[in-house]
């Protein structure tokens, strides 16, 4: 027979002893994440610092949190040439057309299969499903832009990326869960199919397309190949972040340096007269090239993690 | 009755009840509507997805682009047969295979801890805090990030670098981008810390969809935190895990592109090079496109396989499968 004051005792102890192990728990979790916190983001920062110190300075090391020697100099010498301002041109006006339309075609398409009626849903739904299985690869996708006469043209950024098929899942998965009495007593009122969707689809998926273009309108932003590929002939053409990688390959490695007259020009030209290094060049390159994006992130963020759990893993 | 004012409501639900004979042109010209939103943009997935399978026929050929389809001659396999004997595909393939398998394998064990820990952190402020953060590497671009790499991973004045000899580890800095051991890891681990914010969303969601009543009665049993996230949290996302282990399987020879592209040089030239880059070398460089085609067929074949044998694999073992 146990005394009730033993059993007692040790069930606060027990129960102490859990206490403290969720305490130590919690202590070690919180200093993971926050060293997660702070590994994200150190990079970044501190090229925002290299970015805003004098070039020939951030050459001494040192640079971490905050510049030295703070100057706008790096920023005005990228902007300075005009190749980097057309390039970030096309890249915004890239991003543009190309978020618009893909997102509006996209949701179009979704919305006709989602009709539930529409006697070739299925098998216009197979070829879909199946083309996200499915590439030709590098050398016969190039053989398609060169026949269609795409080459070194702007369009070439914006026909072949018309529609995302990932996404259309997404948004069809959004639309099948809407009430059909919508369709219906719009039917009733003589609307046709398209005047369904625009009127009254569009405005009821909004969360699904904020999400839906925050993915296109950074992958937009993000592309370089396809300039690699198709339009690295044509100067004017070059996007911000072909640009960027330009300036990477040429400051990694000296032998591709030929290739990159124009970036190393813009820190050879201006070095002899105002302190401006590749180091420092490329820092304030990155920058501008991540800060749309840093705007545009906040306001979708809300957005994509509810789409994300609409949408789900599985078609 | 009831049926009948339904009918009346729905002219277009309600066609084939009305009349079972209506065809299925009758049927398709009375939705044109839907055809006409949804047929072309359908083509043109078709054009720009399947037409370039058509393209594969030059991996067979001794492929002239002067010539005309019907003037190629046929070689077979012969492109095939060269891969494999080339080296610098084997070495290629090698280090596909092996950057795909660390950086998948790294993602998948990080991205599971750091969703277990963050559903542990019941703060709910820290907890968007530390995911708005994580999940912003996502949306940079490899040109940026690699960017980044090359800096942190630097000799002169490197983050990584300047850590280690700050703590006394190293006397003199490391050499990190020039030396064939790091750089598979330095490919993996930069996977990571790009994804593994982003990838833990899936598992959070997962993570939601247990059971309350589970954890309650574990507490009651006396089970402690750790003993829950084993026994309760890890096999609540199990199936999940097996998805995503599936979709991965698909890419196992898709190796990152930007990062060998970005820092191969001249050290560490036989672990950087990959498949992709093979491609792009002998198609765009040397202009041999049969040679180029037969690589790429290689890899969207094998990659096709390993996603219907995993697949395979989960169905056998009674699992979660994709398809």
């Amino acid at each position: 027979m146990t005394d009730i004051n033993t059993v007692r005792a040790e069930y606060a102890d027990a129960k102490r002893r859990t206490m403290i192990g969720n305490n130590v728990f919690n202590i070690l979790n919180f200093i993971i994440l926050a060293l997660l916190v702070v590994v994200t983001l150190y990079p970044f920062w501190n090229t925002v610092a290299l970015s805003f110190n004098d070039g020939l300075d951030s050459l001494r090391g040192g640079i971490k949190f905050w510049p030295r020697i703070f100057t706008w100099q790096n920023y005005k010498a990228v902007f300075a040439t005009g190749a980097i301002f057309n390039a970030f041109k096309v890249s915004v006006i890239r991003t543009i057309l190309q978020t618009v339309l893909n997102v509006f075609l996209t949701c179009m398409l979704a919305y006709a299969l989602s009709r539930k009626e529409y006697v070739i849903r299925r098998p216009l739904t197979a070829v879909l499903v199946v083309s996200m299985y499915v590439s030709a690869g590098l050398i016969p996708g190039y053989f398609l832009i060169r026949n269609l006469g795409l080459l070194n043209k702007f369009a070439v950024y914006i026909v072949p990326n018309l529609i995302d098929v990932f996404n259309f899942i997404l948004v069809r998965t959004y639309i099948n869960t809407l009430p059909d009495s919508f369709i219906e007593s719009a039917r009733i009122d003589g609307a046709g199919e398209f005047r369904i969707f625009v009127q009254i689809i569009l405005p009821l998926i909004v969360p699904t397309i904020a999400m839906v273009a925050l993915f296109v309108a950074v992958g937009a932003w993000n592309s370089w190949f396809d300039t690699y590929l198709f339009a690295s002939g044509k100067v004017s053409l070059h996007s911000l972040q072909y640009v960027l990688m330009e300036f990477l390959q040429s400051s990694q490695n000296q032998s591709h340096s030929a290739a990159d007259a124009g970036a190393l020009a813009i820190a050879g030209a201006n070095s002899a007269s105002s302190m401006v290094t590749p180091v420092s060049i490329r820092a304030a390159i990155t920058v501008v090239a991540t800060v749309p994006i840093l705007i545009v992130y906040p306001f979708m963020q809300k957005y994509f993690i509810v789409g994300i759990t609409v949408g789900g893993v599985k078609e | 009755m009831g049926e009948k004012i339904y009918m009346k409501k729905n002219p277009e639900l309600s066609v084939g009840i009305i009349n079972p004979k209506k065809t299925f042109w009758q049927k398709v010209i009375k939705q044109r509507q839907l055809v006409y939103m949804s047929l072309p943009l359908v083509i043109y997935i078709f054009i720009f997805k399947f037409v370039p399978l058509w393209g594969w026929t030059m991996a067979f050929q001794d492929y002239k682009p002067a010539k005309h389809f019907v003037d190629q001659n046929w070689v077979g396999f012969k492109w095939f047969a060269f891969l494999f004997k080339d080296k610098e595909f084997l070495l290629a393939l090698r280090n596909t295979v092996c950057m795909s398998i660390i950086s998948t394998i790294l993602g998948f064990i990080s991205a599971i801890l750091i969703a277990l820990l963050l559903n542990e952190l019941k703060h709910i402020g820290l907890k968007r805090i530390v995911q708005t953060v994580s999940y912003l590497p996502h949306f940079l671009s490899w040109v940026i990030v690699t960017g980044l790499v090359s800096s942190v991973f630097s000799v002169e004045d490197g983050t990584v670098n300047n850590i280690l000899s700050a703590l006394g580890f190293i006397k003199s800095p490391i050499l990190w981008l020039s030396q064939p051991k790091y750089f598979w890891w330095i490919v993996g681990w930069t996977y990571v810390w790009k994804e593994v914010g982003w990838n833990t969303i899936v598992y959070l969601g997962a993570m939601t969809a247990i059971d309350p009543s589970l954890y309650e009665a574990a507490e009651i049993d006396g089970a402690g935190r750790i003993q829950k996230m084993v026994h309760i949290t890890l096999p609540g996302i199990r199936s999940t895990v097996i998805i995503m282990m599936i979709m991965s399987a698909g890419h196992i020879l898709d190796a990152n592109f930007e990062m060998p592209f970005f820092l191969q040089n001249g050290m560490i030239q036989d672990v950087a090079q990959t498949i992709d880059l093979y491609v792009l070398r002998y198609g765009f460089s040397s202009f041999n496109y049969a040679l180029a085609t037969a690589a790429g067929i290689f890899k969207n074949v094998v990659n096709i396989a390993f996603l219907l044998f995993a697949n395979w694999i989960a169905k056998k073992s009674g699992e979660e499968r994709l398809i």
